[in-house]
């Protein structure tokens, strides 16, 4: 075996390959043999560090050097110095991985990473996800060995039961009880399914789980499918992944080749195939009975519920639909037990949830935290507060079905049933932090067009209501709402939340009733000053120039694409409203401050 | 895929290029002097021999880095060897055929080779 000296780590996932961590790597091969050392450093493209603001991220072993925003001209010192003459590059280090004394921190001293617990995204940016032997080094598929050649299907189910896991999709519900229904569910053929068909804008953990750890989903999908009786499996995935599906792709080859996917696993009588779907990216598709349709090669639409997947699922057979990150933890509950897991979480929410941090906040990223740490410990400590010193407004979650969670509940534990009671949900983990500068009834209209953007239209309560209660929105962010209108969309949200076919149609009005709850004077506002607080929407904001401060510089106008400010020397600039688009160039370019937005 | 055991021995095979990548205080360092001085002396070829000795005997735990100018150039290639919770031991004027008995008596068994080492060189 060759041994390396030393490792550099490249991060493959998606944040920091669009930031060209690939070029990178290629530059470290390079640099790494002119000086020889290809034999002693080795090379490796990982899966997400998940701290995506501060990409592409290089770690180089053994010293855990965290190199930060690396760009290809600064491979050639890393070798040189870092590799070569073992003294660490300190400009490119992650600050706060910086000790005062010079020495480098561990990670798990960061603030980002101190309070995460690192389950589902265990081999994210440790492993090489297209070498199935790293994960085999880090006791991956021992827990199918385990499941196949100790345990009984019914222990396995036990084990999962016990765990007290409940689904990561978003709805939370037990992952054992789904096992158990499909197990005792009658049938000659059974299926597993994997909803890989992540489509919350903003909302990308499944797909990281995905690119930098393939192998961990299909080993809980073969060890699902020995639980329940399965002998096919199906990974649904939006081909808008392309790097996901690749890995994936050459996951599950290696694994047939290793014999741990196909006939006789572990020399058994278990046999497992499992085999990717391509989705076209149908938010729609990502609902259960939608998605199964999808696999048969019908429409993407929901069918009704009863019968559930576990009954009457894909071709009509018994069918186990659970979600990427939900499979991503069933390794380790086999492996560890289920009182183990038991241990972390909540009382009714057990193991850690991986959350995609984004909007306004400093350490956009990938975090993973124990069930029950709460929205401020996510925001202040791991997300390291809010850019430009602006006030923490309200952080939305579980994307077009969740709510906004206003800043007086920023102590909230984050776990299934503390979020459903604020009125928002867990959702498949997107978190979108929003400050002062940001308008909630714009929030609640950005979020209804993408729904009404994505409905599949087959039932009418989601078809039609939808895009009424969007026009509503839509007359109110002009300045044309009135009292009445903030009833109807009460109405409207209550009456598609009760009567829509499925999850999409349901749960679509929850950011318009979570921010008319919390946010209600903002909707007034909008109504009846004609206001909108945080100067975004453009119907009802003005640009005036202060004619005490214009010192008559005609830097405005000349900036205007509309020439809509006119003055001269003699009289003070002015802004024709007539004229003006809103665009705030002037405001901007101004010396003086003198251009305010009202 | 036939048997646990089939599996445990990819496992054992591959760990100990993984387990370089944990976060981790334990475990033995072996430090190699890589200024110009243990360079032009011949360090390389010592760091090679530790990497490749280390490698056959599937050695856990133990990592081989480097280090820059320790200050006695005229005795590089020196080699510093820190086991947990001991001194660290210092070898001097190493050169590729002692690698496989320091390994073997030292890291292995705990004993360092003395003859090697800074203090038995006379001045």
């Amino acid at each position: 075996m060759n041994m390396y000296r030393a490792h550099v780590l490249v991060c493959g996932g998606t944040g920091c390959t669009s930031s060209g961590s690939a070029k990178i790597q290629e530059e470290f091969t390079k640099e790494i043999q002119k000086k020889g050392l290809e034999n002693e450093v080795k090379v490796v493209q990982t899966g997400c560090f998940g701290l995506c603001a501060l990409g592409p991220i290089v770690i180089v072993y053994p010293e855990g050097a965290f190199y930060s925003m690396v760009k290809p001209e600064d491979v050639a010192e890393i070798v040189e110095e870092h590799l070569l003459k073992g003294r660490i590059v300190q400009r490119l280090l992650y600050e706060e991985t910086i000790h005062q004394d010079d020495e480098i921190k561990s990670l798990n001293e960061v603030d980002f990473y101190k309070k995460q617990m690192r389950l589902a995204l265990r081999n994210c940016g440790v492993i090489n996800p297209e070498n199935i032997e790293e994960y085999i080094a880090l006791d991956g598929y021992q827990a199918l060995g385990k499941a196949v050649t100790e345990m009984k299907p019914e222990e396995v189910i036990a084990v999962v039961k016990d765990s007290g896991l409940r689904g990561r999709g978003g709805a939370g519900f037990p992952t054992g009880l789904k096992w158990q229904f499909t197990a005792q569910a009658q049938g000659d053929q059974k299926y597993v399914c994997c909803n890989a068909d992540e489509g919350d804008p903003g909302a990308f953990m499944d797909r990281s789980i995905l690119e930098g750890d393939p192998h961990a989903v299909i080993e809980a999908m073969a060890i699902a499918a020995y639980a329940v009786g399965a002998d096919k499996g199906f990974v649904y995935i939006r081909a808008e992944y392309p790097i996901a599906v690749k890995r994936l792709q050459i996951a599950i080859d290696q694994a047939k080749e290793y014999g741990l996917l196909g006939d006789h696993i572990f020399d058994s009588d278990f046999s497992f195939d499992l085999e990717i779907r391509l989705g076209a990216g149908a938010f729609v598709c990502g609902e259960e009975t939608a998605l199964m349709n999808s696999i048969e090669g019908m429409r993407g639409e929901p069918r009704p519920r009863p019968p559930f997947p576990a009954v009457k699922g894909l071709f009509g057979k018994p069918t186990l639909l659970n979600n990427v990150e939900t499979y991503a933890n069933i390794p380790l509950i086999i492996r560890n037990g289920a009182e183990w897991f038991g241990k972390i979480g909540t009382e009714k929410s057990k193991g850690t949830k991986v959350f995609a941090l984004g909007g306004k906040i400093n350490n956009t990223g990938l975090v993973e935290i124990p069930m029950g740490t709460t929205l401020r410990e996510i925001v202040e400590e791991i997300g390291g507060g809010i850019p430009n010193g602006k006030k923490f407004k309200a952080a939305q979650t579980g994307g077009p079905s969740g709510g906004c969670i206003p800043a007086s509940l920023i102590d909230t534990p984050i776990d299934y049933d503390s979020l459903i009671q604020i009125g928002s949900m867990m959702g498949s983990g997107g978190l979108i932090v929003m400050d002062e500068d940001t308008c909630m009834v714009d929030i609640a209209k950005f979020f209804l067009e993408f729904t009404v953007d994505e409905s599949c239209g087959k039932c009418a309560p989601c078809r039609i209501g939808t895009k009424r209660m969007l026009e509503i929105l839509e007359k109110i962010t002009h300045g044309q709402g009135t009292m009445e209108d903030l009833d109807k969309l009460q109405e409207l949200a209550t009456t598609i939340k009760n009567s829509a076919l499925c999850g999409l149609g349901q749960t679509a009005p929850n950011p318009v009733l979570s921010t008319l709850h919390y946010f209600r004077d903002e909707y007034i506002a909008h109504v009846v000053d004609k206001k909108c607080p945080a100067g975004v929407c453009k119907a009802l904001t003005a640009f005036e120039i202060d004619p005490d401060k214009c010192r008559r510089c005609s830097i405005c106008a000349k900036q205007c694409p509309v020439s809509a400010i006119s003055g001269d020397k003699q009289t003070p600039y002015h802004i024709d409203k007539t004229k003006c688009i809103k665009c705030g160039v002037c405001a901007e370019k101004c010396p003086f401050k003198a251009i305010e937005k009202k | 895929m036939k048997s646990l055991a089939e599996l445990q021995e990819i496992r054992n095979k591959v760990l100990g290029q993984v387990n370089l990548r944990k976060e981790r205080e334990d475990g033995i360092r072996v430090v190699v002097g890589m200024a110009t001085c243990g360079i032009a002396a011949g360090a390389r070829p010592v760091l090679n021999a530790f990497l490749s000795e280390i490698g056959k005997r599937e050695l856990k735990d133990v990592m081989v880095t480097q280090t820059g100018c320790i200050g006695m150039c005229r005795l590089e290639p020196i080699v510093e060897i820190y086991m947990p919770g001991e001194e660290k031991v210092t070898y001097v004027k190493m050169t590729e055929d002692k690698v496989a008995r320091v390994v073997a008596e030292h890291i292995v068994n705990k004993q360092p080779v003395v003859e090697y080492t800074i203090g038995a060189v006379k001045d």
